[in-house]
């Protein structure tokens, strides 16, 4: 019944697109928190205290999946009632697979050497292609409106946010 | 929005510190740390149980300390919310510790005492030193924890606080609140780092602060490290030095306490003179330089270096991005740990707040805003949770619902189903932690979902929901979800105090009428529907007519005036009945309030004024 049900662009004044300004993003975000964070109601009525709650767990929700572009261009996607897949389909271009064996090979190897500095360089690498990739969502989202094209884009963008977790990882274990 | 005009409302800030407590409350929009009747800021954070029921707190405790150590209990804060295991070595802590389920509990003379009451009585200390100072009954208290403490020691911290009769307003991250000092007096905008060394934690913050609100980016750091641990390295060196082994208790502490001062003395002096005189006649007689203790130090404070990386990467930032080095903490005030910070970022840390203080200052600034008082309401804090969240799998494994870091409230809801035909319950184990292992995380609770309709294998369809609120406690709930059927349970982790335990312990510290049941009931239905109903006058004043109809609003009003007929009565039910009432009532209202507020703060929005 209230307006927190909105879909997470409708809720945050945003045009449903791929491209967006972070600058702006962060702003509503925060004007919305301002309005509706359980602070602004420690002396309210316990209805306004759940209902502020709700709102600001929404708010976080909402916020959190359009700051990050493949959780953005998967939520895209599924307002287009596409399913990205992630889980069962594993078809990947042969070259895509070429490269993500490339990386396993190249991160076994340093985190066996414990050289981290190999594996910054790595995460550096990875965020690059990211960006190329991320360059194509768009394309692919606000301009040819080719869901497949783009499903497939947020299927290798989220392999490659999955690897560079364990590359993190790795980094975290080598530090302590 | 949510407050009408009123009278000042008398609310405090506390550092709960391991060494250390403080109080402050904001006075006249200056932040100040209230004084004991001596003229004292500081409250040792340490409890002694004398004979005949008695409790003394503070400096005459830390006094005992060396004489009754088994009865005089020091830094209790690293015991909240712990088992004897996740304590670590004990060998060298004179208290006689039982094992109890969730945490652990120490023998005392006058009983035993669970952490969770020794730091009541911290905080009943510092409460009666604010009513006092400030001359009323406090509305509330913000109190600090370190951002890394776990859902049980936050827990703990909240039950410490329900016992000693605080109103606790919010649970304030240490770092947070010491931006929060900084931050305002500054008007700093940017990345900051908080580096917190306190008495028995290390606790390293990344914030970006920007038009009064602070968002803590990433937060990481060593629960079991502490300038305690400095004053160890001396202990040990003397222990060293004279070639000693064993000592008695008493003996121990008066080393601790002999290390504890020439560590301070050695933050602006070349060197220190160690002198003491042991119980079995033996004088130790030592000199301390500086350079010698910054060696023994060295190890200590690149412990403290790891956390910082750790927390750099999670924010994904460069040592290029931050703007400033908040310290944090008494152990801040070593030369070497300001010295290897500055080496660290490439520019010095901002010390200008007293390292003691600041925590309490920002906590009190925090408690003034959710009190209601200030009127230019800009400050928002946007905190998050320390530690991931998850839930045991197959293998024990550790399957994570919710990653550390993730902005709160919030919550996040995960599918699972049932692996045999005709199960008809489930159990689930929820755990925080970063580790892959069961084994290596913090068990936050079990919980069995029972009364699943029988089916096939893998027909099932169980959510599961954590729902962290914004004091950084979960609560968590199942739910099947096939064909109509539902079940439905909602946690509190194991550790957590019932309503009955804290009676019962009220009762066994007062032995008094306060403690009843009944009338302790009665009061907090009272204070209750007063808040309600000042709360719904302020709405109605301010948006009643913009967003009601005449219909709409006397029903309102009827349920409001039922309630103030009922505030006389003796009846906690009935108040509690017309309190839901009136609050079922107010559902839309507020709704459209809540609606209205955040189409005005979009409204207007175009790109030209979005330039930060």
């Amino acid at each position: 019944m209230s307006d927190f049900l909105k879909n997470h662009f409708e809720l945050l004044g945003l045009a449903p697109r791929f491209e967006i300004n972070n600058a702006e993003l962060d702003q509503s975000y925060r004007k919305i928190q301002a309005e509706v964070h359980p602070d602004k109601f420690v002396a309210g009525t316990s209805t306004e205290r759940m209902q502020s709650m709700q709102w600001a767990t929404q708010a976080n929700e909402a916020y959190r999946t359009l700051k990050n572009p493949t959780a953005r261009a998967r939520y895209l996607l599924h307002l287009q009632g596409v399913d990205t897949e992630e889980e069962n389909n594993t078809a990947m271009p042969a070259e895509f697979l070429m490269l993500q064996m490339e990386w396993r090979e190249k991160t076994e190897e340093a985190s066996h050497d414990k050289d981290i500095g190999a594996l910054d360089a790595m995460l550096k690498e990875m965020l690059s292609k990211s960006a190329e990739l991320q360059a194509d969502l768009q394309t692919a989202l606000d301009q040819e409106q080719a869901w497949q094209t783009a499903a497939e884009i947020v299927r290798k963008l989220s392999f490659i946010d999955k690897i560079r977790y364990d590359v993190e990882h790795e980094i975290t274990k080598l530090e302590d | 929005m949510s407050t009408a005009p009123h009278q000042h409302r008398l609310a405090v800030g506390i550092d709960l510190g391991t060494t250390n407590s403080l109080v402050a409350t904001v006075r006249s929009g200056l932040s100040t740390v209230l004084l004991d009747d001596q003229g004292r800021a500081l409250l040792p954070s340490v409890v002694h149980y004398l004979e005949a029921g008695k409790v003394e707190v503070g400096y005459s405790a830390q006094l005992q300390q060396s004489q009754d150590s088994q009865n005089t209990i020091a830094s209790a804060k690293r015991f909240l919310g712990r088992g004897l295991k996740d304590i670590g070595d004990t060998s060298h802590m004179p208290y006689r510790f039982v094992e109890a389920p969730g945490m652990v509990q120490v023998e005392t003379r006058a009983g035993i005492k669970s952490p969770v009451e020794i730091s009541a009585e911290i905080l009943k200390t510092l409460k009666s030193r604010a009513e006092q100072a400030l001359g009323g009954q406090l509305t509330g208290a913000v109190i600090t924890v370190p951002a890394y403490f776990d859902d049980a020691q936050r827990q703990a911290t909240k039950d410490a606080a329900r016992l000693a009769g605080l109103n606790v307003l919010r649970l304030l991250n240490e770092p947070t609140a010491a931006a929060v000092a900084y931050g305002l007096d500054n008007a700093s905008e940017g990345i900051y780092i908080i580096y917190d060394l306190g008495g028995g934690t290390f606790d390293v913050s990344i914030l970006r602060l920007s038009k009064g609100v602070f968002e803590v980016l990433s937060t990481n750091g060593d629960s079991a490290l502490g300038g305690d641990d400095f004053d160890r390295r001396i202990f040990c060196w003397i222990l060293e030095q004279s070639g000693m082994q064993l000592l008695s208790p008493a003996d121990t502490r008066l080393l601790l306490t002999k290390a504890r001062e020439a560590k301070e003395w050695l933050t602006e002096h070349a060197s220190a003179n160690i002198t003491a005189l042991l119980s079995n006649g033996e004088l130790i007689d030592l000199n301390l330089s500086q350079e010698v203790f910054h060696a023994l130090s060295q190890q200590l404070i690149s412990r403290t270096l790891t956390p910082l990386r750790k927390a750099l990467r999670d924010a994904q930032l460069d040592i290029s991005d931050v703007k400033g080095i908040v310290m944090v903490g008494g152990a801040t005030r070593m030369p070497q740990i300001q010295q290897a910070v500055a080496e660290f970022f490439g520019q010095a840390p901002l010390t200008n707040l007293d390292p003691d203080k600041v925590v309490a200052l920002g906590a009190a600034i925090q408690a003034n805003v959710l009190a209601g008082n200030r009127s230019d309401d800009d400050l928002l804090l946007l905190d998050v949770i320390p530690l991931s969240l998850g839930l045991e799998t197959m293998g024990g494994l550790v399957e994570k619902v919710i990653p550390r870091n993730s902005t709160l409230p919030l919550a996040r809801a995960q599918d699972f189903t049932t692996f045999k035909d005709g199960q008809t319950a489930m159990s689930i184990h929820v755990l925080q932690g970063e580790r892959e292992l069961v084994t290596d995380c913090r068990s936050l609770g079990r919980f069995e979902l029972r009364g699943i309709p029988p089916m096939a294998a893998g027909a099932a369809r169980i959510r599961v929901t954590f729902q962290v609120d914004a004091d950084g406690l979960l609560s968590v709930s199942a739910r099947e979800q096939t064909s109509g059927v539902e079940a439905n349970i909602v946690v509190k982790p194991s550790y957590g105090l019932s309503e009955e335990d804290i009676i019962g312990m009220l009762r066994s510290s007062f032995n008094s009428a306060a403690a009843d049941k009944e009338a302790r009931a009665l009061q907090e239905a009272r204070v209750d529907a007063a808040r309600l109903l000042e709360a719904i006058e302020a709405a109605l004043a301010k948006d009643g007519d913009a967003l009601l109809n005449a219909e709409e609003k006397q029903i309102i009003e009827s349920e409001a005036y039922k309630l103030r007929m009922l505030m006389g009565a003796e009846d906690s039910t009935a108040i509690h009945q017309a309190v839901e009432a009136l609050n079922h009532a107010t559902e839309t209202f507020a709704a459209r309030r809540m609606d209205a507020s955040v189409k005005q703060a979009l409204a207007g929005q175009t790109l030209n004024t979005l330039e930060i």
